[in-house]
Parts: C-alpha cells; sequence; structure tokens
C-alpha cells in the first residue's frame, strides 16, 4: 500500500476517475488517523468530508490494494466517526472473495460493521461467497470470518439458504477440537432465531454440542440454549433438562455454569421436580464458589427458580447479606440490593433482616444504589408501614440531592396512589404528608401532588377538612409563591379551599391568602384557579350569615311576613337543591354548624371589608390580557356591584332579611357551588353517548310502561351527571356512617391538648401522625444512623388493627384504577414462532398436537421422569437424574421429591449404571451406537406407552 | 443476545471502538454512545460499575485513560461480565504488550478481530488468550 501523507489533494480534485496516481499517492489509514488527531479543533467536519471524497474514488479503483485501503479507512471513520458507510456495501463484497487473507479480513470487518438485511440491499449476493468460506475445504479463518458476518447480518434468506452449510462445522466430525465448533453453535443461534424453519436441521448437532469433551463447544451451546430459553418460551426446552443436568453435575467452568443456571432459572418453575433437585448442586455452589460471579447466580436461580425451597433461599438470603455488609465493594453492594428485591413481598423476611443494611443504602454515595434500596424498600411497603416509611423518606428527601429528593417524593406518590390509594388508611396523615412534600425545596412533582389533592377531595370525604387545612397552610405562606414547580400545587389547593371551604377555620383570611399581592406571580391559570376560589369563598360567606341570621331570627321568634317570605323563598331554594340533591344539603348543615360554632360569625363590617378588599384586589385584573383570569374577575366583580347596589344591609341588620334580593341572589350563587364535583370514570363519556337535546336529569320512571324492559335497563345504569345514583348511594351509606367519626375526629384534633398523648412507635394508633412530628428526630444529625433507627420493625407486613375505620373512597368501576397497572406483555410472534418450531423439531414432525397435549398434562408423574422412562434419551437423563440422587444420597441428605416411582426404578437402575460406566468408558464416537442398542430395553422394562418416539427422534 | 454491545471510549469520551452485536442505525448508535458516556464517564470509583440504561444495562470498567462498556441484557451476570473486560484488556495487553488507546486506534481491525474471536452473536465462545491470540498471529503472519 501506497503511504505519504504528503499527497496532495488537488491532485485529485482535478482527477474525478480513479487513476494510478490515486493508487500512488493514496493515504494510508494511518495517515488519515495521524491527519484527524493533528488538526485544529473545530477542523474536523471539513477533513472527514474531504476524506470521504478521496475513499469514494480510491475504492473504485481496480487495484485491489487501493479498495482495499479505501475500504480500510472508511470502516474507521463509521465506526468512529460515525460516517454512513452503507454506500459502500457492494464494495465490501467485491473484497470478499479475495485470495489475500488482509483482504479478505478487511472485507469481513467492514462488511460485518456496516451490513444488515434491513437496510443492505446486496446482501443476498453475499451467499455465495459465504457458502464457499463456510465449506470444509476453506481455511478455518475464512469461515470464522464468514461465520461472524453471519451471526452478525444473517437475513431470514440468508439463514435458510446458508443453514446446511453450518452442518459440517457444527459436527465433532470436524476436526475435535476445532475452533470452528464453538463459533458454529453461536452462528447457528443466530440463524435460528431470525429463521425458525431451520430449527429441526440445526437443532439436533446443537443438543449433540452438550456432550462434546471440548468445554469450549459446551460451553457455546450452553450459551445458546441460555439464550434461547430466555428469549422466548422455556417449555420446549424442558426435555433437555436432564442434558443440562448432566453438564451441571460434570463441568467445572464458571462460564458455563453461570449460563446453565439461568437456563435452570427458566426452567425450574415449570417443573417442580427439576426444582427440587437443583436445590443440592446449588447449595454447594453457594457454600463452595470462591467466584462471587458464581455465586451471585446461583443466588439470582434460587431467588426467581425456586422461591419456594427454603433451604436454599436461607442460604442465599446469607450469601446477599455478606454482599450487602461488603464496604469497599459498591458492586457487591448493588448486587445485594438487586437480589433481594427480586424475591419480592413474600419473603418480605429476608428484607427485614438486611433493613439496616438497605436503609443506611439510602444515603450511599452511589445515586444507582440508592435508587436499588428504594426501589426495594417500596416493594416491601404495607398497609402497616406506609406510614412510618412514607414518613422517613419524605423527610429523607428533605436532605437529600434534587434528583433523588424527587425520585423519594415519586416512589411514595406512586406507591400511595396504587389502586386508588388503597394502602392508605389515615387520609388526614396523607393529606398533610402531600403539603409536607410540596414544601420540600427540592420538589418538581407538582403535577402529581396537585392531581392527588383533587382526587382525594374528590373521593374521600372524610379527608377535606385536612385537605382545607393543609391548602390554607400552603396558600398563607408567600415564599411558596415564586417557585414555579408549585404553582400547579398552589393551583390544586386553591381549589379545594374554594371548593371545600364550607370546613375553613376563616374565610376571610384565606379571601387574603388567595389575594395577596405575590400572586401575580402564578400563571394566568393558575390565578384564574385563584380568583375563581375567592368566588366560591365570597359566596358563602354571604350565605352563611343569611344563614346566621335567620337562626337568630327564628330562635327569638321573631317573625315577621317578611321574613317569613325570606324563610320561605330559603327553604324553596333548599327543596329545590334537595331535589336534585338529597346528600350533599343533607350533611351540609352539620358542617356549617360546626364552623359557625367555633369561629367569629361574619359581621357587616366584615363582610364589607371583604368586599372592598377583592374590589381592589381583582380590579386590576379586569384589564387583564389573559381570558382566564380576565372572565373570571369580571365574573368576580359583576357580583360584588350587584351586592353593593343593595344598600339596606349595609345601614342595619335587618335589612338583610327585608331585601329579598340579596337572599335570592346568594342563594342562587350558592346552589351554584353546592353542586358536588365527583370522581368521573375515564371512559365514562365513552360509553355515555349523549343525544342532542336530552335532559338528563328528568326522572323518567314514569315512562317506564311505554318502554320494553330491555330498553330500560341501560337507561338506570348509565352514569352522567356527576351525582349519578350509584354514586349517590355510596356517598350516602358514607355520610351516614362516617359523619359521626368524622366530627368525633375532628373535635379531638381541635382539643388534642385535653387527650393523653399515644404511644409514639404504634402505628396502629388512630391519632394524626404529623409528618413534622416530633416522632423524628432525623431531621438532622447523621444521616444513615437516623435512617436505620426510624425503622424498627418497619418492613415486614403486620396485621394492624386500626381503630379508626378507613374511611369511604369512592372507585368508579374498571377505568378507575387500571390505568395504574402496568400492561401485560404481548410475547413477540418471533419467539413464539422458534419455540413452536423447537417444540416440533424435539418432538418430532407430524405430531405437535400430541406433544403438546403432554406437555400440557401435569398429572401425578412430574414430566421430567414422564420423559425418562419413554426410553432412549432416557437412559442418558435418567442416568444424570439418578446420578444426582445417588450423590444426594451419599452427601446424606434426604431426597423426599422423588419418593413415588422409586421402587419401579430400582432394576433398570443397576443397568444404568453399569451402562454409565460403559458410556464413561467408551469413546465419544461409539457412544451413539450404544444409545440405539439401549433403548428397546428400556423401553421392554419400563413397560412405556408407545408414545416413546416422539422424543427419541431428537436425541438420535 | 447476551452482549449487546461493546464499546471502547477514552476520557475525553469520544468512541474508541465499538461492536454491536444488534443493529442500530448510525443516528442510534450516535445518540447511544453519547447517552451512555454522559452516564458513565461521570461516575466515581467509589460508585458500582453498573448503570442501568434504557432497556438494559451497561457494565463498565476503566483501565488508565480507556473505558471499556459492555451493553448486556438485564439479567445478564455483571460481575461475569467485568471479568470478561478484565479479559479483554489482558488479551490486548498481551499481544500489544501494554496496551493503550493508540494501539487500539491504529490497529482497530486486530481489535475488532479479538472480539471476533471471543464474542460471537452476543454470546462468549472463547476465553482463553492464547486460543483468541493464534488466528490473529497466523494471519499478521501470512499478510
Amino acid at each position: 500500500m501506497a503511504g505519504g501523507s504528503s499527497s496532495s489533494s488537488s491532485s485529485f480534485s482535478t482527477a474525478p476517475a480513479p487513476s494510478l496516481v490515486d493508487s500512488l499517492f493514496q493515504r494510508s489509514l494511518d495517515d488519515l488517523i495521524k491527519a484527524l488527531r493533528s488538526q485544529p479543533a473545530g477542523a474536523e467536519p471539513s477533513l472527514l468530508s474531504r476524506a470521504v471524497a478521496e475513499i469514494r474514488r480510491e475504492i473504485r479503483s481496480p487495484d485491489p490494494d487501493t479498495k482495499a485501503v479505501a475500504l480500510q479507512k472508511l470502516t474507521y471513520l463509521s465506526s468512529l466517526h460515525g460516517l454512513d458507510a452503507s454506500w459502500a456495501a457492494f464494495h465490501a463484497l467485491e473484497l470478499l472473495p479475495s485470495p489475500s487473507p488482509l483482504h479478505k479480513r478487511l472485507a469481513y470487518v467492514a462488511a460485518s460493521l456496516s451490513f444488515h438485511p434491513s437496510t443492505t440491499d446486496v446482501l443476498p449476493l453475499s451467499t455465495h461467497q459465504l457458502r464457499k468460506d463456510l465449506s470444509p475445504s476453506s481455511p478455518p479463518p475464512f469461515s470464522s470470518l464468514a461465520l461472524h458476518l453471519l451471526s452478525l447480518s444473517a437475513s431470514p434468506d440468508l439463514a435458510l439458504h446458508l443453514a446446511p452449510d453450518l452442518l459440517p462445522l457444527l459436527s465433532p466430525r470436524s476436526s475435535p477440537s476445532s475452533p470452528l465448533r464453538p463459533k458454529a453453535a453461536a452462528a447457528a443461534l443466530r440463524t435460528l432465531s431470525v429463521c425458525p424453519d431451520v430449527a429441526p436441521l440445526l437443532f439436533k448437532p446443537l443438543v449433540d454440542c452438550l456432550s462434546s469433551p471440548d468445554l469450549r463447544v459446551v460451553s457455546a451451546a450452553v450459551g445458546a440454549f441460555a439464550e434461547l430459553a430466555s428469549s422466548g418460551d422455556p417449555t420446549p426446552y424442558l426435555p433437555l433438562a436432564p442434558e443440562f443436568y448432566r453438564v451441571l453435575a460434570e463441568s467445572g467452568s464458571n462460564w458455563i455454569l453461570i449460563k446453565l443456571l439461568k437456563i435452570f432459572t427458566r426452567l425450574a418453575p415449570l417443573e417442580p421436580r427439576l426444582a427440587a433437585r437443583l436445590v443440592d448442586p446449588l447449595c454447594d455452589l453457594l457454600r463452595r464458589s470462591s467466584a462471587q460471579s458464581l455465586v451471585f447466580e446461583c443466588v439470582r436461580t434460587v431467588f426467581s427458580g425456586l422461591p419456594d425451597h427454603d433451604r436454599a433461599v436461607r442460604l442465599a438470603v446469607d450469601k446477599v447479606r455478606e454482599f450487602l455488609a461488603s464496604a469497599d465493594d459498591p458492586n457487591l453492594r448493588y448486587l445485594g440490593l438487586r437480589a433481594l428485591s427480586m424475591l419480592g413481598p413474600r419473603h418480605s423476611w429476608a428484607v427485614e433482616e438486611s433493613r439496616e443494611a438497605v436503609i443506611r443504602s439510602l444515603a450511599d454515595p452511589d445515586p444507582n444504589i440508592r435508587r436499588e434500596a428504594l426501589h426495594l424498600i417500596m416493594v416491601m411497603v404495607f398497609d402497616s408501614n406506609v406510614v412510618e416509611i412514607s414518613v422517613l423518606l419524605v423527610n429523607y428527601a428533605m436532605k437529600s440531592d434534587p434528583i433523588f429528593a424527587n425520585e423519594l417524593l415519586d416512589a411514595v406518590l406512586t406507591t400511595c396512589r396504587r389502586n386508588v390509594y388503597e394502602l392508605i388508611v389515615d387520609f388526614d396523615w396523607y393529606v398533610s404528608l402531600l403539603g409536607e412534600m410540596a414544601r420540600n425545596p427540592h420538589c418538581t412533582r407538582g403535577e402529581e401532588i396537585e392531581r392527588q389533592i383533587v382526587d382525594i377531595g374528590l373521593r374521600v370525604r372524610d379527608a377535606r377538612p385536612e385537605l382545607v387545612r393543609v391548602a390554607r397552610g400552603l396558600l398563607i405562606d408567600p415564599a411558596l409563591l415564586g417557585n414555579p414547580f408549585l404553582c400547579r400545587i398552589l393551583s390544586a389547593a386553591a381549589w379545594v379551599s374554594g371548593e371545600y371551604v364550607e370546613f375553613s377555620r376563616n374565610p376571610l383570611e384565606l379571601v387574603e391568602a388567595l389575594l395577596q399581592p405575590r400572586t401575580s406571580l402564578l400563571p394566568p391559570l393558575v390565578r384564574a384557579v385563584y380568583i375563581q376560589a375567592v368566588f366560591k369563598v365570597l359566596a358563602f360567606c354571604f350565605s352563611t350569615y343569611i344563614d346566621q341570621l335567620e337562626i337568630s331570627q327564628l330562635s327569638s321568634s321573631i317573625v315577621e311576613s317578611n321574613t317569613a317570605a325570606a324563610a320561605s323563598c330559603i327553604a324553596d331554594g333548599i327543596a329545590g337543591m334537595e331535589s336534585t340533591d338529597g346528600i350533599a344539603t343533607g350533611d351540609k348543615p352539620a358542617s356549617l354548624f360546626s364552623s359557625i360554632e367555633n369561629k367569629d360569625p361574619f359581621t357587616c363590617e366584615s363582610l364589607t371589608k371583604l368586599l372592598i378588599l377583592i374590589e381592589t384586589a381583582v380590579g386590576p385584573l379586569s384589564e387583564n390580557d389573559e381570558v382566564e383570569v380576565h372572565g373570571r374577575a369580571r365574573n368576580l366583580l359583576g357580583l360584588i356591584h350587584m351586592l353593593r347596589e343593595i344598600l339596606t344591609w349595609k345601614t342595619e341588620e335587618q335589612g338583610f332579611i327585608k331585601d329579598n334580593r340579596i337572599g335570592e341572589i346568594v342563594n342562587l350563587l350558592q346552589s351554584m357551588f353546592s353542586e358536588e364535583l365527583g370522581p368521573v370514570s375515564v371512559n365514562a363519556q365513552n360509553r355515555v353517548p349523549v343525544p342532542e337535546g336530552l335532559v338528563l336529569e328528568e326522572n323518567l320512571a314514569d315512562l317506564a310502561w311505554t318502554l320494553t324492559e330491555d330498553d330500560t335497563a341501560p337507561s338506570m345504569s348509565i352514569s352522567f351527571s356527576l351525582r349519578s345514583h350509584q354514586h349517590g348511594k355510596t356517598k350516602d351509606a358514607a355520610a351516614s356512617s362516617v359523619r359521626s367519626a368524622s366530627l368525633l375526629a375532628e373535635h379531638r384534633k381541635r382539643h388534642g391538648l385535653y387527650y393523653l398523648p399515644t404511644e409514639k412507635d404504634e402505628t396502629e394508633s388512630n391519632d394524626y401522625p404529623r409528618a413534622n412530628d416530633p416522632l423524628l428526630p432525623a431531621s438532622q444529625g447523621d444521616v444513615p444512623e437516623d435512617l436505620v433507627k426510624l425503622t424498627k420493625q418497619s418492613l415486614i407486613p403486620r396485621k394492624v388493627k386500626h381503630t379508626k375505620p378507613r374511611p369511604v373512597v369512592i372507585k368508579l368501576d374498571e377505568g378507575d384504577g387500571v390505568s395504574t397497572f402496568p400492561s401485560t406483555t404481548v410475547k413477540e410472534s418471533k419467539d413464539d414462532l422458534l419455540s413452536g418450531a423447537i417444540h416440533d423439531a424435539l418432538l418430532g414432525e407430524g405430531k405437535p398436537s400430541s406433544s403438546q397435549k403432554r406437555y400440557s398434562d401435569k398429572s401425578s408423574r412430574g414430566r421430567v421422569k414422564d420423559i425418562a422412562d419413554t426410553g432412549e434419551s432416557v437412559s442418558q437423563s435418567k442416568e444424570n437424574l439418578e446420578s444426582g440422587n445417588r450423590e444426594h444420597r451419599s452427601s446424606g441428605s434426604k431426597s423426599k421429591h422423588r419418593g413415588h416411582g422409586k421402587e419401579r426404578h430400582r432394576s433398570p437402575q443397576k443397568n444404568e449404571e453399569k451402562e454409565e460406566k460403559n458410556h464413561r468408558n467408551s469413546a465419544r464416537s461409539s457412544h451413539h451406537h450404544e444409545r440405539h442398542k439401549h433403548r428397546p430395553r428400556g423401553e421392554a422394562l419400563l413397560n412405556v406407552a408407545p408414545r416413546a418416539p416422539v422424543i427419541q427422534h431428537f436425541l438420535l | 443476545m447476551a452482549i449487546r454491545f461493546i464499546l471502547l471510549v477514552n476520557k475525553q469520551g469520544q468512541t474508541r471502538l465499538a461492536q454491536y452485536y444488534e443493529y442500530l442505525t448510525l443516528e442510534e448508535r450516535r445518540a447511544l454512545e453519547g447517552e451512555i458516556v454522559r452516564k458513565c464517564l461521570a461516575r466515581t470509583e467509589q460508585q458500582c460499575s453498573f448503570v442501568e440504561h434504557r432497556n438494559y444495562k451497561i457494565v463498565y470498567r476503566r483501565y488508565a485513560s480507556l473505558f471499556f462498556l459492555v451493553g448486556v441484557d438485564n439479567d445478564e451476570n455483571e460481575l461475569a461480565i467485568l471479568e470478561f473486560i478484565h479479559l479483554v484488556v489482558e488479551t490486548m495487553d498481551r499481544h500489544f504488550r501494554n496496551v493503550c488507546e493508540l494501539d487500539i486506534m491504529f490497529h482497530l481491525e486486530t481489535a475488532h478481530f479479538m472480539l471476533e474471536e471471543m464474542v460471537m452473536n452476543g454470546c462468549i465462545v472463547e476465553t482463553s488468550k492464547t486460543n483468541i491470540l493464534t488466528p490473529i498471529q497466523l494471519m499478521d503472519k501470512a499478510s
């Protein structure tokens, strides 16, 4: 090849066609690399484009050397500088047949780096050359190159055409220790996965590889089966379990063992007997192996494959604890946590044992370890410890870095939200926790918190007083207004305060908070919510004031005609409301009284002040650019003007009653907001097509007789209005049963001072642990220590008797919590195809139905035994299992799992033992032959039904 | 597929070798390499060698100025992959005598070739250094 970085690029630009000059003065790859390295920072793109132009010219040269160097440069540029090389596919193909090993190698490397069936249209052209290089007569290094290309870029067609050419490479007849056989096994895996049709051809040789004396071959074959078993349905590989088991017993290589364990992880859940059989070897490996990778693989196999075998799980958990305790190796700590999270909630005792290490990991310097620990902890959350864990995490989020803080908050929010808050018993606590989260300086999860605040307001009646209290705390704090992440939360808080204003201790203060000057920092949509909340509060204040006056009048039994009129008017209003809404008004008086009795009743002056305050604050907004703000501000000002016009009440209190208009206006407004908003199922609207002009509120019951039964049924079940009857029923029941409890609770809360404090560490207490309770000394001091201290007995599910009943959470039908479930994954069709093909390859052609049936048949005899009985694969497989047995026996452990059927097998076993010795002594080539002889005897002895040949077919 | 890709990246985040065992377009590769480099190179010695990325994980190890990053399936044995990385480094070390970034840059093909000997279709097929290097030396002699 011609070197010389001095080649002048000007000479190229004048000669577009490849010429001798190109060949003579071609830049070598080394020159190119040097040029790239020495160029100034910004010059790379121009240098690259020049180099590509050069290559484009050179690669068309008839001289193979020039072409090869051009291709080499292109390969370098495409793989390290991300340049497109697909245009050169044909040139790579041109070089493939080159007799020079160097050129061939270059071409193959270029092809394997850039070819792909989906983009390379010249790929079919390579078939012939690949076949030639794969043939046993070509030098092994060439075959190796061809195998590599095949394994990287085989299209289904290519795979189909070349599969027969893999056979000689896969067979043991090619020299005994050929380096090609393992590679051929790996390439066969690729052909199998892109083209399942070749399974009948390649599967048997691949199985034969398992019994090769060459460990590399076994390793490659085991690796291939591990891939096959983990990429699709593992069932078809179950008949090979005895073979795998034999390799497990015989092989000492950790690489092989790890892959084998992967296979067993998939197979063990399918066949309980296999799982039982694996316990001993696994425990043995766990105890003896010094390789952490192998130990970890054993742990993984035990946790995900044999979770029912306590002995193995116990041992594996001990190993995991060692992993977790390794202070100097973050890898082991990480893997330890990973392993624990494989165990799942059933074995929460294991996490409990390592609780300290897990909690400590929350403060690990590695964010990945922290995340794993968090994940693990969240899996262990039950309704008995959700309070403790959430409080712990939310408090810890205050001190950790912003990213992890939000992960912590996320974890708490998603866990608590799961299945419509199924974990939450004490909603007052949870609501105050939400408030706590909002105050975290790192919090960026405003949207989720907003959603939950509103959602809880709608769903959980009993949580509303606390919700309003929390919302007040958030609204009143001017510091929160500047944080853009919190505005969504503030919007929810404003909405809650307006919607459930009847629970507010001091509506006047609320209005002040909603109108404070810093609200100008909020985005317009949130401001609109604020103004709407003010509207609601204002309406509420007036209606309360009027009710108050009436009560006082009624109690002093001054019945004037005017009052009577007003009262009847109000009564009408209420009656009207009741006709549409029996429940909401039903419990409203209770809350009204409760709010009236403990706060200063509204006075004439306070209301006037309120009006002035609103007018001054909202007035400027009526000119706002944003339509939402503008519109709502106008509404509010309109109402105020209307109220202002009626001056009588200003001068005398009685004027209120005297002037009907006030009462009417107020009632009108009150009825506007008294309608309670409920949660709406996500698919509610889809289900109900609303014809135009249909009055949904109208009672059609008296029309029922005009319809047939079928027609009426759906109209009864349709729930469209916010206050559907189905939804109303829930509330009806809830309201009566819970109202007293909530009043009691509220009373207790209010006068908490006069109650004895409950014990601090009892989670089942029914008092309201605040997120910022003194219960948490964690706010200062050494983090991990405090974290650990906090988790006394927290990770195990306990039976908790809640003295306080869980409040009703309104759930709608299927559309509601479903979205929180992960959607079930659909298996890829290719996998099905492959496993189907292998299934057929294993069990013989033409009898898929019978084989299917046999596999689904989980009768009293386990499948491994079943298969072992059917002759042949049989003698082989059973030997393995039996030899396994013998080992078990000699090691003194009793295996209870193979109790039945032992009697029957005793006599053949001896034969088998002899047979086995023969096997071992004889050369592998004769192995084949012997198995043949073996079969009929096995059948005769064991009296097996004639379905046996189905399996034999493939192991022969 | 057990191993999805092998990347060698220097301290500055420049790719020095990239072998993919599943097909990605150039844009996807560039994006992937960028994301991985951002994620892994910032990590410290006290942090573990495993990083989850998209739907798989990356096992990486740093040798002097070079990062060896291997993308594997989620159920792959991380510690075994670390051992594999070490084997790659030792093999390169034996061939190049004290391997450094430049050796790999200027002998990219040979480096690819070593990987081809060791990994086929994402499966590790050869773990003996002598076996890996024999065909390479033969080829070098022949040319």
